[in-house]
């Protein structure tokens, strides 16, 4: 499979100045993601997991570009999206597409759905007819499980589900090569969860998309990727399949996060052991020396605190980025 | 049984087939809108004081700057108001028609007022949310450039302005509408700040949508809302500074005339017993007044999103 998007070294900051300091005062950096690397294939779906603040979203923004990187490459198609000045960069976004995390909140309130869905294709494509794409619109509605007749309709008419449907059917409309799924379901109930999720996989398959797949639900993740990526504090901390990095978590932080999954029986969910990571996230302002999980790792060595650990390739695309990683046996015996 | 079930079919399939009409914030704040009694009739009243300023001309018996000499002068106390006569108003001082002047007056003050917000509205609300919208440097340039115009003593300059290019409409249309928008930019940058934090605006970045257009396309008609509001209480602020500035004998030049100037000639007179020439210009300048802070207060009712 030939490779879509080469993520290498990429890097976010902010600078970020505390509040009531002269405006000359240098500011401070807050490190939102660093020295992320990874390539997605074509066809293939990328989960991105790990607690909130641990800089999936801004990865996102950075990848779509709604938020400028500080440092490495985004190899898009061998093309350097974050090289590129405004103007070429805005002919490359037809390829990239993103779907929100607010389904609402994603769509103008003022605009009728139909313009909405439409607008990504007026927007690259200004000289397509209008009944042209009115029936594009209309065909994509029926694609994504919304009734084409409601195209004058408003987003404040519909439910949570229906407008990420609407939000789903505007990232299709110009038929991208890579969608990005900023927590797609996390704002909504379970049961239109599955929904969801299910129509983003049938999407997939049918449209031969490559997708990455962000959501702090282990278990949703699981069931559409291919491949997972856990972050932890902006940075990667371990990569495999999805297979694998369920069933052999080698990662201390992905032993933690898989273990706080709740198993559907209770007396199971009773008796098991699980390690439970205690404090909070550290600040990204001043991120720890060294690894950076170490101020909350189960298994923290004296040599944490040195150098930052480099990815160590388990062979089969597996990688972790801890020196000292067990089997989850080893530590838990069920 | 048999053909009812297709009919039933028959109409399920058409009503899928029919596009629905969606309703729309604006329909659903004009509903709002017209439940509120106070504005309803406050809309009306407006309505017919534009058609007054507008037409009332037609039904006036004398011309606004024919000076009938019999009640002109000492006489005046003569010119009370009748039908008879054909001076509904009475007549001024000059023995000049009071009914013909009131409806002149008061389509300059309307024109005065709704230029000036419409000034306000067009140049505020794009300064402001381009401002707002690009935000770091450009924003404070733009912002600091409003602060300075702000500083300035409006009311000095504007009288200069009348004093070295001459008293007339037009340059107090420029004065008023060279201050009228700063407000205005203030409002649309504030709003434009949260807009533009918001996802849907996020989502047309990552399409690739234009900045200028994301800002008409997306900012501005969110903006209008609270502009629509604010315009409607920037129309009577707008009245009664073109009245102070007619009032200093600054503004509209004779044998033109605007409510404020006619209230300031009834005032002048009202100890000789002509006690009309002050009421009917100052009955149309409070109703006029009421009627736009009524349709305001009631649009702002209808459009906050915090009652819904």
């Amino acid at each position: 499979m030939s490779t879509i998007l080469s993520v290498q070294d990429l890097a976010v900051t902010f600078d970020v100045r505390p509040r009531g300091a002269w405006p000359w005062s240098s500011p401070l950096k807050l490190h939102a993601v660093g020295d992320v690397s990874f390539d997605l294939a074509a066809g293939e779906c990328l989960g991105v997991v790990g607690e909130s603040g641990s800089g999936k979203s801004t990865l996102a923004r950075a990848i779509v570009g709604t938020v400028p990187s500080s440092h490495g490459k985004i190899l898009f198609e061998g093309h350097d999206l974050a090289a590129m000045n405004v103007s070429q960069r805005r002919v490359h976004r037809k390829d990239v597409q993103m779907i929100f995390q607010d389904p609402l909140a994603a769509l103008n309130p003022r605009m009728p759905v139909g313009d909405i869905i439409a607008e990504p294709l007026i927007t690259h494509a200004p000289q397509t007819p209008r009944a042209e794409v009115k029936r594009r619109v209309a065909e994509l509605m029926e694609r994504v499980g919304l009734l084409p007749n409601l195209i004058n309709r408003y987003p404040h008419e519909f439910s949570g589900g229906q407008c990420q449907r609407i939000g789903i059917a505007r990232a299709l409309i110009l038929q991208p090569k890579l969608v990005i799924c900023d927590e797609p379901v996390s704002a909504l109930d379970v049961s239109v969860q599955a929904q969801v999720v299910n129509l983003l996989r049938e999407l997939q398959r049918d449209m031969g998309l490559s997708m990455i797949f962000i959501a702090h639900d282990l278990s949703v993740v699981k069931h559409v990727s291919d491949r997972i990526v856990v972050m932890y504090l902006g940075r990667l901390m371990e990569q495999a399949t999805a297979r694998r990095l369920t069933t052999d978590p080698r990662h201390p932080y992905t032993q933690a996060l898989i273990s706080s999954v709740p198993i559907p029986d209770p007396v199971l969910e009773k008796t098991r052991r699980r390690p439970v990571l205690e404090g909070e996230l550290p600040s990204p302002l001043a991120p720890p020396s060294g690894c950076v999980f170490r101020t909350r790792c189960p298994r923290v060595q004296p040599d944490c605190a040195g150098a930052r650990p480099a990815m160590v390739d388990l062979g089969d695309g597996h990688g972790v980025a801890c020196p000292h990683q067990v089997p989850m046996e080893a530590i838990a015996p069920a | 049984m048999f053909p009812d079930k297709a009919v039933a079919e028959g109409l399920g399939q058409a009503a899928q087939l029919a596009e629905v009409q969606g309703r729309s914030l604006w329909k659903d704040a004009r509903i709002r809108f017209f439940r509120n009694k106070a504005a309803v009739v406050a809309l009306y009243m407006l309505v017919a004081i534009c058609i007054f300023a507008f037409f009332g001309g037609w039904a006036a018996q004398h011309e606004r700057d024919a000076i009938d000499f019999a009640l002109s002068g000492p006489n005046a106390y003569k010119g009370v108001p009748s039908f008879a006569t054909g001076h509904y108003f009475g007549t001024d001082a000059d023995g000049r028609d009071l009914f013909a002047r009131t409806v002149q007056g008061t389509r300059i003050s309307l024109l005065v007022g709704i230029v000036g917000a419409l000034i306000a509205v067009i140049v505020g609300t794009l300064y402001g949310a381009i401002s707002g919208y690009f935000g770091g440097r450009t924003d404070g340039a733009m912002m600091r450039t409003v602060d300075i115009l702000m500083s300035v003593p409006y009311m000095f300059v504007l009288i200069l302005l009348l004093v070295i290019f001459g008293k007339s409409i037009l340059m107090l249309f420029v004065g008023i509408g060279l201050i009228s928008w700063l407000d205005m930019a203030r409002i649309a940058r504030g709003q434009t700040l949260t807009i533009k934090n918001k996802e849907f605006v996020e989502a047309a970045v990552a399409i690739g949508v234009r900045p200028m257009t994301i800002i008409l396309r997306h900012i501005v008609p969110n903006l209008a809302g609270i502009v629509v509001v604010y315009s409607t209480l920037l129309i009577p602020g707008m009245i009664i500074t073109e009245s102070f500035i007619s009032f200093l004998g600054l503004g509209v030049q004779e044998p033109n005339t605007s409510l404020g100037a006619l209230i300031s000639r009834g005032a002048s007179q009202m100890q000789y017993g002509v006690i009309w020439q002050l009421a009917f210009p100052l009955f149309f300048f409070i109703v006029t007044l009421f009627a736009f802070f009524f349709v305001g207060d009631g649009l702002r009712d209808a459009l906050d999103p915090k009652d819904r």
